[in-house]
């Protein structure tokens, strides 16, 4: 393989690792916000373990994109010190919480997706991939078995529970499409046998997310063009704000530790 | 009891209990509000077990653990003061035997 071929690939891995590493560490932090603000001390305690799980697999992956880059960067300097257009996370994780309703829907549908892709990537021909994957996918199982529990519990609860739950999954549908909207990087990991397809992957996560709809008598939404793109760094107006609040402590105190 | 209409603005309390290592007893770990048995179970692995306190969760509504009155502990327990001839104190532990 040329030089030239061989830094091509390893850009996209190091994209790749990056979009998954920055969807746990976007969508981290925005679970991280419910603290101390949850309906109850129950789902804030639950709400805040799964922010850190997410964190977690953030820092195994952050870690793992800057060692691939080879610019000297750790996970620290990847999560707290990039630009809003060098975030590669899907639009739908920047999403705000909205009522707990929303937040439970943006957690399923991005759950399921971890999940199928999780079970997927166990078996990739990166083992530092596979072994992440491998410790994620049962945090995600039990994510996904917390937020699919409330999404039923909402959608099947009272009228103004169900109106919630169906509002907020109309608003955050489109955002789905991008998750399976394969591209370059996304072909490349394929062909390789780094990461699953993402026509397999959809497949799963539609049949999972049908089956946790009809028990919550939702409806599931018609499909509509999307603008946006995060995993190629183009976002929707919420990211920034999330950032400056995430980033705020390294900026303002570069190196600081305790 | 029961579901009377006020209760729902107040998710029901259970007790929690929680096996620390396979062949050791469930232990009361504490009590959470929970809508029902399978959300007291979530709850209480997201509030009990997160350091690894444990492979097991049982949990029981509050309202159905019958408790011996406080007022009753003179008749109850004062008679077995008395009585050391019920603690196997007696006999020779042989070294051998590790936990007893």
């Amino acid at each position: 393989m040329s030089a030239a071929a061989m830094r091509v690939a390893d850009d996209d891995l190091f994209r790749y690792v990056l979009r998954l590493g920055d969807l746990s560490l976007v969508l981290g932090q925005r679970l991280g916000e419910w603290v101390g603000h949850a309906p109850a001390l129950e789902e804030d305690l639950g709400l805040a373990n799964t922010a850190l799980d997410l964190i977690g697999q953030a820092r195994l992956l952050l870690a793992y994109a800057g060692e691939i880059e080879g610019r000297g960067r750790d996970e620290d300097a990847i999560a707290l010190l990039r630009e809003h257009g060098e975030y590669l996370n899907p639009t739908l994780a920047e999403q705000p919480n909205g009522d707990f309703g929303q937040t439970v829907v943006r957690q399923v549908l991005i759950d399921a997706f971890q999940l199928e892709l999780y079970e997927r990537l166990a078996s990739s021909a990166d083992e530092r991939l596979a072994a992440v994957a491998a410790k994620a996918v049962k945090e995600t199982r039990y994510h996904l078995r917390y937020s699919g529990g409330w999404l039923v519990r909402l959608g099947d609860g009272t009228e103004e529970s169900h109106t919630r739950v169906q509002s907020a999954l109309e608003r955050l549908w489109p955002y789905t499409g991008e998750l399976f909207a394969e591209d370059d990087v996304d072909r490349a990991m394929a062909d390789r046998g780094i990461a699953p397809r993402l026509t397999e992957v959809q497949k799963g996560w539609m049949s999972r997310i049908d089956a946790l709809l009809a028990e919550a008598t939702l409806e599931r939404p018609h499909d509509r063009p999307y603008s946006w793109f995060g995993k190629r760094g183009h976002h929707s107006e919420h990211l920034g704000y999330m950032l400056a609040e995430m980033q705020y402590l390294q900026r303002t105190y570069p190196g600081a530790r305790w | 009891m029961g579901e009377r209409v006020e209760d729902k603005h107040q998710w029901p309390l259970y007790e929690v209990f929680i096996r620390a290592r396979g062949g050791l007893d469930h232990k009361h770990a504490g009590s959470l509000h929970a809508a029902d048995a399978p959300m007291a179970i979530e709850h209480a692995r997201d509030v009990y077990t997160r350091r690894q306190e444990g492979v097991s969760i049982w949990v029981v509504r509050s309202t159905d653990i019958t408790a011996s009155d406080p007022a009753d502990a003179d008749s109850l327990f004062e008679p077995a003061r008395d009585k050391v001839y019920r603690h196997p104190t007696f006999y020779d532990i042989p070294d051998e035997v590790k936990t007893l």
